[in-house]
C-alpha cells in the first residue's frame, strides 16, 4: 500500500488520521453500549469496568487515547492548514501532532497503572 | 549500482492487447545520462516503435513526464543516478491517466478539468482600457506568483490519491491555476471560479496528502493553493448564509 | 454543492468537537485514578444538567462527524455511489445517534 509516491510524512499523517477516525467510529457503538448497562444493568457495567483492570485492556485503553489525541491533533494540524494561511512547516506541524498525543496518551497510560 | 556495471537493466511499459506489460532493456551506462535520454537510447537502438512524449528536454514544456520506479518525474531533468535503485530502473506511463500507446499518456482529461476548475482568464478590460497596475507586492499578486509557475506536466495529478479514487476530482494543477487566477486582479471571474472548485469533485475532495507538493518537479505547493481555495469557499459559504 | 455542505458539517462539527475532546481526555485522566466504577461515573454525571449537555452535544457532533468521514471511505475505497451512500451515511449517523443518546441518558438521567 505504501508505494514510492507516498512515502512522505504528510501522507503518513493522512493515513494515521483516516485509520484513527475509523477505529474511533468502531469502538463508539461498543463504548455507547456499555454505558447503557449503566440504567438497564448496572451490575453488568461494574463488571466491565472491573475489566478494564487489567493490563491488557489498559494497553487497549492506551491505544484509544492515543488515537483519539492523534485524531484531534492531527485535526487541528488540518484546521490550521485550511482555514488559517498556514501552508509552511507542515511537515513539523504533522510529526508534532504525533508529538503530543504520545504526550497526552501517556499521561493516561502513566494514571490508569 | 555496482562499480563494474556497464549497462543498467531498464524495464520499459509496452501496451498490448491485453492491456500491457514490463519490456526488459539493457541500457549503456553514460556520465550525466537522463531518464529521457534512456528511453531515447531504446527507441533509436532497441525499438523504434517505443512510443513516447517530450519536447524541449530542458523542464520547460511539461510534455515528457513519466512513473520512474514508482514515481512521477520530468524524465528530461531526472538523473540516472539520482533515481536508480540497484541497477534496476523501471518506467512507466503516468498513473491517473488513460495510456494512448507505452510511455505515452491521454492528456485530455487533466486539460478538461483544468477548463472545468474555470483555470482560464475571465478578462475585465478591452483594448481602450487603460493597463491596471498592480502592485507586486499586495498580498494576492504574490499568493499568485507562487502558483504560476507551473508547466502543466500534470506530474501533480499521477502523484494524487484523491485523483485516483474520486473520478471527478479537477486535480492539484487545475485547483492551483484557479488559485493564482482568484488571487489576479485582472481576473473578473472570482465567484466563477468558487462556484467551479465548489461543485462536487472541487477543492473538497482533496485530503491535504500533499504528494503533489512533494512531486512537483517546480517545487510549487498545489495543496497550499487548494487550503486557500477551501479557506475562500468557506468564508463564501457563511457569507451567503448572512446575506 | 454536496460537497461544500458536507464539507463544513465536517469541519463546524469537527470545531464543536475539539474542546469537548481535550475535557473529555482530561476527565479520563482524572477519572482512571484508583480504577473505575459505575458508582464513581453515575455520581458524577447523575442528575448533572452540565454533563448531559456536554455529552449530549458530544454525541450530536460526533454522529455527524463519523457519518461523513466514513461515507467518503466508503466512497473513496469501497467505491459506493448515489442512494447507497446516502443511505449508508444516514444509517450510521442513526446509529451513533441513537445509542449514543441512549447512552447519555443512561449516566445523566435520575
Amino acid at each position: 500500500m505504501i508505494r514510492p509516491h507516498r512515502s512522505h510524512p504528510l501522507w503518513f499523517a493522512f493515513i494515521l488520521h483516516r485509520i484513527s477516525g475509523v477505529a474511533l467510529a468502531l469502538f463508539l457503538p461498543v463504548h455507547f453500549w456499555v454505558l447503557s448497562l449503566a440504567l438497564t444493568s448496572p451490575e453488568r457495567l461494574d463488571g466491565f469496568l472491573h475489566w478494564t483492570d487489567i493490563t491488557a485492556v489498559k494497553i487497549a485503553e492506551f491505544a484509544l487515547v492515543f488515537l483519539l489525541a492523534v485524531h484531534l491533533c492531527g485535526g487541528l494540524r488540518l484546521m490550521a492548514l485550511e482555514w488559517l494561511p498556514w501552508s509552511p512547516r507542515q511537515k513539523t506541524l504533522a510529526a508534532g501532532a504525533v508529538g503530543v498525543s504520545v504526550l497526552i496518551s501517556g499521561t493516561f497510560f502513566l494514571q490508569a497503572i | 549500482m555496482t562499480s563494474t556495471a556497464k549497462t543498467l537493466d531498464v524495464s520499459v511499459w509496452r501496451s498490448n492487447d491485453t492491456g500491457g506489460a514490463f519490456q526488459a532493456f539493457a541500457v549503456p551506462i553514460q556520465e550525466s545520462q537522463t531518464i529521457l535520454d534512456v528511453v531515447a537510447w531504446i527507441q533509436q537502438n532497441e525499438d523504434p516503435t517505443l512510443a513516447y512524449r517530450f519536447a524541449c528536454r530542458v523542464g520547460m514544456c511539461g510534455s515528457c513526464a513519466m512513473m520512474v520506479n514508482g514515481k512521477p518525474r520530468w524524465t528530461c531533468r531526472t538523473h540516472v543516478q539520482k533515481v536508480i535503485s540497484g541497477n534496476k530502473i523501471e518506467i512507466a506511463p503516468l498513473r491517473n491517466l488513460p495510456v494512448i500507446k507505452d510511455l505515452a499518456t491521454d492528456m485530455d482529461p487533466f486539460f478538461d478539468k483544468w477548463v472545468k476548475a474555470e483555470g482560464v482568464f475571465h478578462p475585465s478590460k478591452t483594448r481602450d482600457d487603460a493597463i491596471e497596475q498592480i502592485d507586486p507586492t499586495s498580498h494576492e499578486r504574490t499568493e499568485a506568483d507562487i502558483g504560476i509557475e507551473c508547466i502543466n506536466c500534470s506530474i501533480c495529478y499521477a502523484a494524487c490519491d484523491a485523483v485516483s479514487t474520486t473520478e471527478d476530482y479537477l486535480g492539484p494543477a487545475a485547483l492551483n491555476r484557479a488559485w493564482t487566477l482568484f488571487n489576479d486582479a485582472k481576473d473578473s471571474g472570482k465567484q466563477t471560479i468558487l462556484d467551479a472548485v465548489s461543485a462536487n469533485g472541487g477543492c473538497h475532495s482533496c485530503h491535504s496528502m500533499g504528494s503533489c507538493a512533494e512531486a512537483c518537479p517546480n517545487e510549487l505547493n498545489p495543496m497550499a493553493s487548494i487550503a486557500g481555495l477551501k479557506r475562500e469557499t468557506a468564508k463564501a459559504f457563511f457569507a451567503r448564509r448572512k446575506s | 454543492m454536496t460537497d461544500l455542505w458536507l464539507y463544513m458539517a465536517q469541519r463546524i462539527s469537527a470545531l464543536v468537537m475539539a474542546p469537548l475532546v481535550l475535557g473529555h481526555i482530561a476527565v479520563m485522566i482524572y477519572a482512571i485514578q484508583g480504577g473505575l466504577s459505575a458508582g464513581e461515573i453515575l455520581g458524577r454525571t447523575q442528575g448533572s444538567f452540565g454533563w448531559a449537555l456536554f455529552y449530549g452535544t458530544f454525541v450530536v457532533a460526533v454522529s455527524i462527524h463519523a457519518a461523513i468521514g466514513l461515507r467518503t471511505i466508503a466512497f473513496e475505497v469501497l467505491g459506493l455511489k448515489g442512494s447507497a451512500l446516502t443511505v449508508f451515511a444516514w444509517v450510521v449517523f442513526l446509529v451513533l445517534f441513537v445509542m449514543g443518546a441512549q447512552a447519555v441518558y443512561a449516566v445523566t438521567a435520575t
